[in-house]
């Protein structure tokens, strides 16, 4: 049964979810993500699924950049891993993040639904792990857990 | 045309595309993602795939046609269609990377020929069938209408 919608769904709600919630009550900014994907298609489609949530976002191409950015100082509340990257792939990336003392939320993201590839990347140091492309329900959940960590 | 009559006709059309399964919810997802900040944001992903599978299938049917057949890389080609044709929603043109994949992994070169045959072939349907959509939003844009989202 098909409906027929003419215009945007509005939703005000995953606005506000992007803002991180500041304990004393003073501003609030905006959740940082980083995504780690070799794929351009992907980057592009997550970049405005994540912004569109209205979260921060950068991207990157390889795990060997997102360890150098963190080397350098940066740091993002939530990181999406790709699986399978040139140079430095997701579970190596992950390895060494955490290694470093990262503490950022870490998903994977998996081109194959396999359990077995699911379990290895989430050995490497994932909070979670998803098949891509994510969902906007997706991510909203994701938003929701990081407000209800801090 | 009238503008109601085009929009009754991209819906028909859209509708029909997800029917004979050329596309599935993931273009669903993409065209939800498009708004006055990314305005053409469906067209642009999806020109995107169309640059990438070119590349890939060229560089496909070049990698089968060696002396000695690297399988390494011809899975990793089809990896990457597979990754993107999933990405937009080309549902059959997956599901054929799919069947290639398991080939790849026979180290069958002719079994592999024959799945490029087919991929090349869910590729040129789905980029004549997308190429259509769009020209009836087109239409429907250059009349002045809006284009209607459809949820199922």
């Amino acid at each position: 049964m098909l409906l027929l919608h003419i215009g945007k769904p509005f939703n005000l709600r995953k606005e506000i979810l992007g803002k991180k919630m500041r304990g004393k009550g003073s501003s609030s900014s905006k959740i940082s993500t980083l995504i780690v994907d070799d794929d351009p298609l992907t980057r592009r489609i997550h970049k405005v699924l994540l912004t569109k949530v209205g979260l921060e976002t950068q991207a990157v191409e390889n795990g060997k950049e997102a360890v150098d950015l963190y080397r350098s100082g940066a740091s993002f509340d939530l990181i999406l891993m790709d699986l399978e990257m040139p140079i430095m792939d997701g579970p190596k990336a992950t390895k060494e993040l955490r290694a470093m003392g990262v503490q950022s939320m870490i998903v994977g993201v998996t081109a194959r639904d396999l359990e077995v590839e699911k379990q290895m990347f989430m050995a490497s140091g994932l909070d979670d792990c998803y098949v891509k492309p994510l969902t906007t329900d997706t991510v909203t959940a994701l938003v929701e857990k990081l407000n209800k960590d801090n | 045309m009238e503008v109601v009559q085009m929009q009754r006709r991209f819906v028909e059309y859209a509708a029909s595309l997800f029917r004979e399964g050329f596309l599935d919810g993931q273009f669903t997802q993409l065209q939800q993602l498009q708004d006055e900040s990314n305005p053409d944001f469906v067209v642009e992903v999806v020109s995107l795939f169309f640059e990438d599978s070119e590349k890939l299938l060229n560089d496909l049917s070049r990698a089968l046609d060696q002396q000695n057949v690297d399988f390494k890389r011809v899975d990793s080609h089809v990896h990457q269609l597979k990754g993107s044709s999933s990405s937009i929603g080309a549902q059959r043109v997956k599901n054929a990377c799919i069947a290639f994949r398991n080939y790849c992994e026979e180290q069958n070169t002719d079994a592999c020929l024959s799945c490029l045959q087919q991929v090349k072939q869910e590729y040129s349907l789905a980029k004549s069938k997308l190429e259509t959509l769009f020209r009836l939003e087109q239409q429907i844009l250059t009349a002045g209408g809006s284009i209607p989202i459809m949820m199922e």
